[in-house]
């Protein structure tokens, strides 16, 4: 064999593995600008010297409460949801082999949509409040959360119940996610249907997914949840390689696929639960984190895996600090700017096709 | 004996497609099975890494029962090239790593890029080693699949039509760098061939399998035009083109 060429394989191969990285550092560093912005932007008007301040522990109570309890804890939140929403894309796009599988096709927006409704409705913790800028408030966010959390963790474990009866294929596991979901949808409607206008605007108003509804205690939450289970996808991210190969080939390798399938589907739901549950139904992250960085570097579990990660806490930061700042002081509902942003970019993506390495 | 195959049966969904197998193959040796579109032949090989489990019957490799293996520990042994392939977006040299994955911990070694650089030299895929899968022809594709499983390290090496895409050229490079491989590294080779003057060529014993069962198996000397004609049902003669053995169909 010729020591010139295998040089240049591994060379190259090098070249190319270290430019995913690059890719992946380059996402990192956006963000982190992307967040300095965030900190500095907002209704209240502030210096950059002033959140300079505040962050060194110099500030005074009322820039106290605006970075700290206020700014601070919604870059966090945004950040770590997209995370989570993405990672939880990408891993479901992978062993459901569809690329336009996301956090939501198992039914679990559904689902959660459900509980927050059985919470609002049928538990009485919602109600209208005419003080603040916003018409309606939720009175027990913690009821509705966990209501909704206990919804999307039904369909989930009903989904994969049923998927585990049939078989665990994707084919199997989809159409189970669709039944599900547009029957929890159609629960939902009925319970709609004999509530009162106000309990049914609670709904509306919850289901679209605010950024601003998580305080530090949950997003310590949600970064345990996400933590934990990125951790378990970047454990099995060779085993995502391999199903990506077909289920024969995964097998042949040694690859346990319906474990893998099972469990995965479950972490991914269980992720999208917490965060539906917390933040409302945010769209698109899932699908666009993924997608995005699957045509940048590839298909390759090792470095999709963090790079969806960190393009999903991109996205979703970016499409809060727009939702705050775009017809300010006014706040839009982060999930809308994301499916405004989304679907286009999607459409975007989908035309231009796979780029080159 | 590497590998020893008894009294495999196999049915899908109560539909018998396998009885009765039973073969054993040597270190170094190249078996090849032949037969009908449908006669079992995947289904067999199958068997034999587990991806499917037998009603009835044992697989040893190098003594040790197949069935009281991990899964990890099968994919160490036993190396299978399937018949279809996907492609996906995954780069050559990434696929390939791909089957050193039984023997990867956490991440892949320089031993392991070292063996796929190898194995990549050895079948001239190193110029397509950046490339992405979905953007081969089919039989560079087969050939990375082959690659795939001779970068497993297996001590049983099974190829489901590994030609089957291939250009002349590559379809006797190929035959040879696996036939070395077989003697090199003194492991078994079982693959499934349509070609019977590949086979003849590259193979040492054969399998007729007809009907689920084996009609057949031996060296080149149950290449006879009545075995040949007996399986595939198309009458044959089978010459000496100077000392290579030759079918001719008639
Ligand atoms: N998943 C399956 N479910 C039910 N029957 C199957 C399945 N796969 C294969 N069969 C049947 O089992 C028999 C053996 O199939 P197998 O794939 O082993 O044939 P083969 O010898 O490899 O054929 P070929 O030369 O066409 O590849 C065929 O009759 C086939 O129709
Ligand atoms: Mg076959």
């Amino acid at each position: 064999m010729d020591q010139g060429t295998a040089e240049n394989i591994y060379h190259g191969y090098l070249k190319y593995t270290g430019r995913k990285i690059l890719i992946i550092l380059l996402t990192f560093l956006l963000s982190v600008v992307l967040g300095v912005y965030a900190v500095n932007a907002g209704s209240a008007d502030l210096s950059p010297a002033q959140v300079l301040l505040t962050l060194l522990g110099e500030g005074d109570e009322r820039l106290n409460v605006i970075i700290w309890n206020i700014r601070l804890p919604r870059i966090a939140a945004a950040f770590i949801a997209g995370i989570g929403l993405s990672v939880a894309g990408c891993v479901m796009q992978n062993l459901l082999q569809n690329p336009l599988a996301s956090p939501s096709t198992l039914g679990v927006s559904q689902g959660a949509a459900f509980g927050a409704a059985v919470a609002i409705i049928a538990l009485g913790a919602g109600s209208l409040q005419s003080t603040s800028a916003d018409a309606v408030v939720i009175n027990s966010p913690y009821l509705v959360s966990a209501a909704a959390f206990m919804g999307a963790m039904l369909t989930t474990i009903t989904v994969l119940m049923l998927a585990r009866l049939r078989g665990v294929t994707p084919e199997a596991m989809i159409l189970a996610g669709v039944a599900v979901g547009s029957l929890f949808s159609a629960a939902t409607v009925v319970l709609q249907y004999f509530a009162s206008d106000v309990q049914v605007a609670s709904l509306v108003f919850w289901t679209f997914g605010d950024i601003g509804r998580a305080s530090w205690g949950e997003i310590k939450i949600m970064a345990f949840v996400v933590g934990i289970f990125f951790l378990y996808f970047m454990a099995n991210r060779w085993n995502y390689n391999a199903v990506d190969g077909g289920e024969e080939t995964a097998k042949s390798l040694g690859v346990n696929v319906e474990r893998i399938r099972i469990l995965g589907m479950f972490g991914a739901s269980l992720i999208t639960a917490v965060i539906v549950s917390f933040l409302g139904i945010i769209s698109f992250i899932g699908l666009l984190g993924p997608q995005i960085m699957r045509r940048l570097l590839g298909g390759d579990h090792r470095f999709l895996i963090p790079a969806s990660a960190v393009m999903g806490g991109f996205l979703l930061l970016a499409s809060d600090t727009i939702a705050r700042t775009i017809i300010a002081p006014v706040v839009l509902p982060v999930g809308a700017v994301t499916s405004f942003m989304g679907a286009p970019l999607f459409l975007y993506l989908l035309t231009r096709g796979n780029s080159r390495r | 004996m590497i590998l020893s195959v008894d009294g495999i049966e196999f049915s899908y969904n109560g539909r018998p497609v396998l009885r009765d197998i039973k073969f054993s193959v040597n270190r170094g040796e190249v078996l090849s099975i032949l037969g009908n579109n449908g006669a079992g032949k995947t289904t067999l090989l199958r068997c034999i890494n587990r991806i499917l489990k037998p009603k009835r019957g044992t697989v040893l490799i190098d003594g040790n029962d197949l069935f009281s293996l991990s899964s990890r520990e099968i994919a160490r042994r036993v190396g299978y090239a399937a018949q279809r392939h996907e492609g996906g977006r995954i780069t050559v040299f990434d696929a390939v790593l791909l089957g050193r994955k039984p023997h990867i911990g956490w991440e892949a070694s320089e031993k392991d890029l070292e063996i796929v650089r190898e194995v990549l030299a050895s079948l001239s895929l190193e110029d397509l080693s950046l490339r992405y899968l979905d953007e081969l022809s089919g039989g560079e594709l087969q050939r990375v699949i082959i690659a795939r499983a001779l970068a497993q390290e297996p001590r049983v090496l099974l190829l489901d039509e590994p030609t089957s895409s291939l250009d002349l050229k590559n379809q006797y490079e190929v035959m040879k760098i696996v036939k070395d491989a077989a003697e090199e590294r003194r492991i078994a080779v079982v693959l499934v061939m349509h070609d019977l003057n590949l086979a003849l060529r590259f193979a040492d014993r054969f399998l007729f399998l007809k009907d689920g069962t084996i009609y057949d198996c031996g060296g080149l000397e149950v290449m006879t035009p009545e075995n040949i004609s007996a399986v595939y049902g198309i009458s044959v003669a089978v010459e000496k083109l100077g000392d290579i053995p030759v079918v001719v169909p008639l």
